[in-house]
């Protein structure tokens, strides 16, 4: 079995030690940078249809004979800031809509990774034996085929099962639910190793003796000390996810071109590099790769400074 | 000529927190063929100097002055390329852990034959033949079966004979070994030990002795030096310095051996610890642990005197030989 | 060994087994196999005949042993628009994907090991500081970005080289199409190639760095210092070859990953090969096609993860093949 990564080394976190940490990412300005730019996409995705100066999904602002104009700096026309697509929607808010909808599918999908990969570790790390066996025999065939390609499939398969147009409106739960099942293993075998860690020591058998049942133990002794590698997974697989969804979209099993996430717009503006409207693919694949970069920016800094090791794959 | 001569060496860490001394003022010579043990608690930087005088110090740590001659050439000052012929060609470095020390995807016959081909222009077949001659010379069964096989196929007693067969390999001048029989079994220990000796006095080759055992040392070393956070306390013959240690740091050491307690009678210790390089007191750096401790300790460090027994660096036994140089003259 | 191949076996039993029932529903569950064949102009009372005489009618187990024992004879039944053997279309398309995943492997070995030892060893030269912040970058991007960015740069700006397509190939044993050939093939195969390499590259040459660092920090690499052997024997034989383990292994968890890139890059591309013909088929609703590419590619992976394993075993003495091992 390839239980090649090492065993990770877990220390239960303090408030000061949270203090220093948070003292000495004040004194990091790349961290500081990368968090002030993550939240800015945050706030601007949550208020996208208030700061928005278009509504991308009223059919009525889709006017062809704004198609393809260029962005202010170039054509001038002040109306639309980053210019119009090739359907006359303007571009600023489209980008907007569609981060908005890149962040909530990246952040659903995890959240259905880790709680599904935290139940899964805690059970065969607790459980042991046969069903920790069969649990981690699943998770080494899975990491094996990659998550892309089995979202690549499935959603495949369901969009040949459903028909396109049922499918574009199932687009974004059945995402989220591919993605979030697809990268399970990551999360349950972190939490597993670190079960296994804490389950030798004393504490949990002196919980046991009193008579603590096992969930008890799992959810209250045991998940807390293993906060810090998950942050760090959490983070990282934010930004995965959103990549994931976007390459899915690029690839037409994701977000339909209606309601446009930033990889299906950059999906959209690829065909129009040839014809010279750059910006409609230039753009979004910006935003998106500055969203990227801030997280596993983010991401790198906690993994240096809480200093879990993780599984790597 | 002296062999190895170390004098006043000044070897320093550099830490974000600022300089951290390691070792203060060490000097010390070797002859040829002479065997000598350093002692002292971990930590208090015997592994430092084994490691400086082929210049292996890891990383922050740089010697920061003195001088490290080898029949009279100073290794301070040559370069890498010129250091690295000196490394494990004149003098041969034994590490603790045989589990670790020996590269895990190489098989045991290559590693003999590289450290014999990277110093000299012998062939491989003939490098392979005085391995295999090094590997019976340390008792190895079937040496040529042993060439072959991987270091996870040899026992931890096993692979530090190997460990000394490779130290052996180009005849150095001086073999470094630090703590060579701390990780093995109680029961290999001496087995090895007798070995290394046996391979010392065979090839004539100096030996120098790191450990912490002074039950090892009695057995092995001729003379005996004893470390104290990061300096020489005490230097001489070994049987005398066990029979007779003059610093309070040798004698709080012997008398903690198990076998200086009666049976029933609880263990002796030196009470405290030994400190950290961080924060090393000032004037004798034993002074907060030593009983016979006084204000002038504290402020300024005493040199070397000789007591007629061995070389030490305490007051106590500056004041003693004065007194008693007194009562010689009245 | 033995023992190791036949656990290997039995492994790849299993998850063919899987795969082949993931085939056998999208198959089964996906339009109606007889209209496909028939066309519209039949009377339901025929159709219903048909179905019965193609055994349509059985219970779905004795449909799926029907269907997995055609497999094993390799046939996939025939695609819906080639009107061909799947199987054959599919393994016509081989070459292109194949050379193209290839070239990128190659790409990646020789650019990310002699970068990620290069970084571990100077870690603070500039230019390993310049190679961890590039990095750092390149993982943020991802792969499609890349090829779009190499597309439009040096294809459609500069003109460099071809855009689309796999150029000039030539038949070589009578049944593989290469382009590594003719040049131009070999021009086509450029830009395809270095964008999927470019997408793994940063992991690589991080993974690399990071393992190299832990090695050279490690006793044996001392050791090997207090021997006296030369840097390069140090490096690159004692450090390095003790860094390949876990680079092997993690490098087999990622075929998985460049077999998904090569569909992005063959579409970005337009590169004729299975990713883009799997996605076509989707597109199409070509369940023979899209049920043949998954076996196809099940395999793909079953042998690849076994050389994996194999390449691990002959570098790691440590490992005894009969206990590693899925």
């Amino acid at each position: 079995m390839k239980y090649s990564v090492k065993e990770l080394s877990l220390l239960p976190i303090s408030k000061q030690r949270w203090k220093h940490i948070w003292n000495g990412f004040l004194s990091d300005k790349l961290a500081v940078l990368s968090l002030v730019i993550f939240i800015f996409y945050c706030v601007v995705a949550l208020a996208a249809p208030l700061i928005a100066p278009f509504d991308p999904y009223d059919p009525q602002f889709m006017d062809l004979e704004n198609s393809e104009i260029a962005p202010y700096w170039i054509s001038g026309d002040e109306r639309f800031l980053l210019g119009t697509d090739a359907q006359g929607r303007d571009l600023l808010s489209t980008i907007l809509y569609g981060t908005r909808l890149s962040l909530s599918i990246g952040l659903l999908a995890v959240i259905i990774q880790a709680g599904l990969g935290i139940f899964i570790g805690l059970t065969a790390g607790y459980a042991g034996g046969r069903l920790d066996n069969f649990f981690m025999r699943c998770a080494d065939i899975q990491l094996s085929f990659s998550t892309m390609m089995i979202a690549i499939v499935f959603l495949a398969i369901f969009q040949t099962l459903f028909g396109s147009d049922y499918y574009q409106q199932l687009a974004m739960i059945m995402l989220i639910l591919v993605i979030g099942l697809a990268e399970w293993p990551l999360f349950a075998r972190t939490i597993r190793a670190s079960v296994l860690a804490e389950k030798q020591k004393e504490y949990v058998d002196a919980a046991r003796i009193m008579g603590i049942g096992p969930m008890r133990i799992m959810f209250k002794h045991i998940l807390p000390n293993t906060m810090s590698p998950l942050l760090v997974i959490f983070t990282i697989q934010i930004a995965n996810a959103i990549v994931a969804e976007a390459a899915l979209s690029f690839l037409g099993l994701g977000m339909p071109v209606s309601e446009p996430s930033l990889g299906s717009l950059i999906s959209i503006g690829f065909s129009y590099v040839f014809s010279g409207a750059w910006w409609i693919c230039i753009i979004p694949s910006a935003t998106l790769i500055l969203l990227i970069l801030v997280m596993n920016l983010l991401g790198d800094w906690l993994r240096d400074h809480l200093n879990p090791k993780i599984y790597k794959d | 000529m002296t062999l190895l001569d170390v004098r006043n060496l000044n070897v320093c860490f550099g830490l974000k927190s600022g300089v951290m001394q390691a070792l203060y003022d060490v000097s010390f010579s070797l002859e040829r063929g002479e065997r000598v043990a350093l002692v002292g608690e971990s930590g208090a930087g015997k592994s430092i100097l084994g490691f400086s005088i082929v210049n292996l110090i890891s990383k922050p740590g740089f010697i920061e002055s003195g001088s490290i001659k080898l029949d009279g050439k100073e290794l301070t000052q040559l370069s890498h390329r010129q250091l690295r012929h000196v490394r494990g060609k004149r003098i041969a470095m034994i590490f603790q852990d045989p589990m670790m020390t020996l590269n895990p995807v190489i098989s045991v016959g290559v590693q003999m034959v590289e450290a014999i081909r990277s110093h000299t222009t012998m062939s491989k077949k003939d490098a392979k033949k005085i391995a295999i001659d090094r590997l019976a010379q340390v008792q190895i069964p079937s040496p040529e079966l042993r060439f072959d096989q991987f270091p996870h196929e040899l026992s931890g007693g096993m692979r530090q004979r190997v460990i000394i067969a490779i130290a052996m390999i180009l005849n150095p001048d001086i073999i470094i070994a630090d703590e060579p029989t701390t990780a093995l079994d109680v029961t290999i220990q001496a087995e090895i030990l007798e070995l290394l000796k046996h391979m010392c006095e065979v090839c004539n080759v100096a030996l120098i002795l790191i450990t912490h055992d002074l039950g090892v040392v009695s057995r092995v070393a001729e003379r005996t030096m004893v470390m104290y956070a990061g300096r020489i306390v005490e230097e001489g013959p070994t049987l005398e310095i066990i029979n007779d240690p003059q610093h309070p740091y040798t004698q709080g050491l012997l008398s903690a051996l198990p076998q200086m307690a009666l049976p029933g009678q609880r263990l002796n210790q030196i009470t405290g610890s030994m400190p950290s390089l961080m924060n090393r007191p000032s004037g004798c750096a034993f002074h907060p642990r030593c009983k016979y401790a006084t204000e002038k300790c504290s402020v300024e460090q005493p040199g070397y005197i000789y007591s007629g027994i061995s070389t030490v660096a305490c007051y106590m036994v500056e004041d003693m030989l004065s007194e008693f140089s007194e009562y010689d003259e009245v | 060994m033995l023992i190791f191949l036949l656990r290997r076996l039995l492994q790849a039993c299993v998850v063919m087994t899987v795969i082949s029932i993931i085939s056998f529903v999208i198959q089964d569950s996906l339009g109606d196999p007889v209209r496909q064949m028939v066309g519209q102009s039949v009377s339901p009372a025929e159709i219903e005949q048909i179905r019965q005489e193609q055994g349509f009618n059985d219970t779905k187990f004795e449909q799926y042993t029907r269907y997995a024992k055609n497999v094993l004879q390799g046939d996939f039944g025939t695609s819906y628009f080639y009107k061909e053997p799947a199987l054959d279309v599919i393994l016509k398309k081989l070459p292109a994907t194949f050379e193209l995943a290839f070239s990128a492997i190659i790409i990646i070995i020789m650019v990310s090991i002699p970068c990620g030892i290069f970084a571990a060893i100077r870690p603070k030269n500039i230019l390993a500081r310049f190679l961890m912040f590039s990095s750092t970058i390149g993982l943020s991007v991802p792969i499609f970005i890349v090829g779009i960015f190499l597309l439009y740069t040096f294809s459609i700006e500069l003109q460099w080289t071809p855009s689309f397509g796999r150029g000039d190939t030539v038949l070589v044993f009578g049944i593989w199409e290469t382009g590594f050939l003719t040049l131009d093939g070999l021009s086509h195969l450029i830009l395809p190639s270095f964008s999927l390499a470019i997408a793994l590259l940063p992991m690589f040459v991080r993974l690399i760095r990071s393992e190299m660092l832990e090695v050279l920090h490690s006793e044996y690499v001392k050791y090997a210092w207090a021997k006296g052997l030369s840097p390069a024997r140090i490096y690159f034989v004692h450090a390095f070859k003790n860094t390949m383990l876990p680079i092997i292994t993690i490098g087999g968890i990622q075929v998985g990953t460049l077999v998904a890139y090569t569909i992005l890059t063959e579409t970005i591309f337009q590169w004729p090969g299975m990713g883009s013909l799997f996605l076509d088929a989707v597109n199409r609703v070509d369940s023979p096609l899209i049920s043949a590419y998954l076996i196809v590619v099940g395999a793909i992976f079953v042998i690849s993860n076994t050389l994996v394993d194999l390449i691990y075993g002959y570098i790691n003495p440590t490992v005894k093949l009969a206990s590693h091992g899925l």
